[in-house]
């Protein structure tokens, strides 16, 4: 197979696209597709600080290696989730990434800050560990970021994320959360850090090829705690159909965005204040984050 | 001794041995897995899926999707 571009051997076929890459025509794709992303969608510029958020996947070194190599400023964050071999093993990838390229990482680990890792924490609150989870990196993200002067967080989410998560809104008709899904989310004038996900062009196997290709050493074990999450089964349902249909993730995630998408109520107002417990701002008098930690000092 | 290619899979992590020579795209579908969710490293070069693999040689099928609920 000849890559569509140069007529080299390619090392990549992209059905949805029609077309076959070599590595050097794929990197370029795949660094024209993330920058397209960063500046329709207003993400950040060059005179940002951008903190990525890396777990040591193929997608946010990926993402992290993409940023760097197209002249971004950034650090990393990794959170050390506290899962025996899976998290110190994801530490380990991280640093090796970080060091590697000279930049700087920042490193939180839930054991040492709170003495609990993740699976305990959802124990002792009988939540699913994925969602636990969830609350847990996005306040980490937001009070690191905001703390160390970051305006902006970037997340590896890329299109399979991203149609998989549009996929199980529309199946429980989750309307707050169909009006909130977008590569972007505001900082509410300065109260958030920007979240961006600037991999949503990008198909998860293109992220990985990205990776492989570019010899970054990532960790390919899937976290031991999200055996038999609902995303897995989204996104295995909306790979079949893009076998059958090539380019199904990307009109269904992309055509979405394009879409009008105000609730026949209007738009929810957010009404912020600081969480009486730790200062962040929420709609709440406490945030999703200190009610979890209270639940397990209970 | 009978010539033959290793195949190195994952979920959960194992090695099988095969006849060769078989195209990629053969080998993934007798394997029943998705081309969208698998890439295909033979040494340590990523391959398409026309390229036929050989006898004596090592393939790893690298799943690529990952993700919890969070």
């Amino acid at each position: 197979m000849k890559c569509r571009q140069c007529q080299q051997s390619a090392v990549i076929k992209m059905e949805r696209h029609n077309t076959s890459l070599c590595r050097g025509c794929f990197n370029l794709y795949v660094h024209d597709q993330v920058e397209r992303a960063i500046t329709e969608e207003k993400m950040f510029d060059r005179a940002e600080s951008v903190l990525v958020a890396v777990s040591g996947g193929k997608d946010s070194l990926a993402l992290w290696d993409v940023l760097i190599k197209l002249g971004y400023r950034t650090a990393g964050l990794h959170l050390n989730l506290g899962i025996n071999d899976y998290s110190q093993i994801s530490q380990e990838k991280v640093e090796a990434f970080a060091e590697s390229r000279g930049t700087e990482l920042i490193v939180h680990a839930y054991q040492e800050a709170y003495g609990l890792g993740v699976i305990e924490i959802a124990e002792e609150t009988a939540r699913p560990a994925c969602s636990a989870c969830g609350t847990m990196k996005r306040y980490h993200f937001n009070r690191i970021a905001m703390e160390r002067g970051f305006p902006v967080v970037a997340t590896g989410h890329n299109l399979d994320d991203e149609a998989s998560r549009l996929l199980g809104n529309v199946l429980q008709w989750q309307e707050e959360y169909l009006e909130k899904q977008s590569p972007v989310l505001s900082d509410e004038g300065g109260t958030w850090a920007r979240k961006v996900k600037p991999l949503f062009r990008l198909a998860e196997r293109e992220a990985a090829a990205y990776a492989v290709l570019n010899r970054i050493d990532y960790i390919v074990d899937e976290c031991p705690m999200s055996k038999g999450a609902k995303m897995l089964v989204y996104k295995d349902v909306l790979n079949r159909l893009e076998e059958t249909s090539p380019g199904t993730k990307h009109r269904f995630y992309l055509g979405f965005l394009k879409r009008p998408r105000a609730l026949p109520s209007g738009p929810k107002e957010l009404h912020l204040h600081p969480c009486q417990s730790c200062g962040q701002p929420t709609p709440g008098e406490v945030c999703g984050f200190c009610r979890l930690m209270q639940r397990v000092a209970r | 001794m009978i010539p033959s290619m290793k195949i190195k899979l994952y979920h959960p992590p194992r090695e099988i041995i095969l006849k060769g020579p078989k195209q990629v795209a053969v080998l993934l579908r007798e394997l029943n897995l998705a081309k969208e969710a698998h890439l295909v490293i033979c040494g340590e070069e990523l391959v398409t899926e026309d390229r036929v693999i050989l006898d004596d040689q090592v393939v790893e099928i690298r799943p690529v999707i990952s993700g919890g609920g969070g």
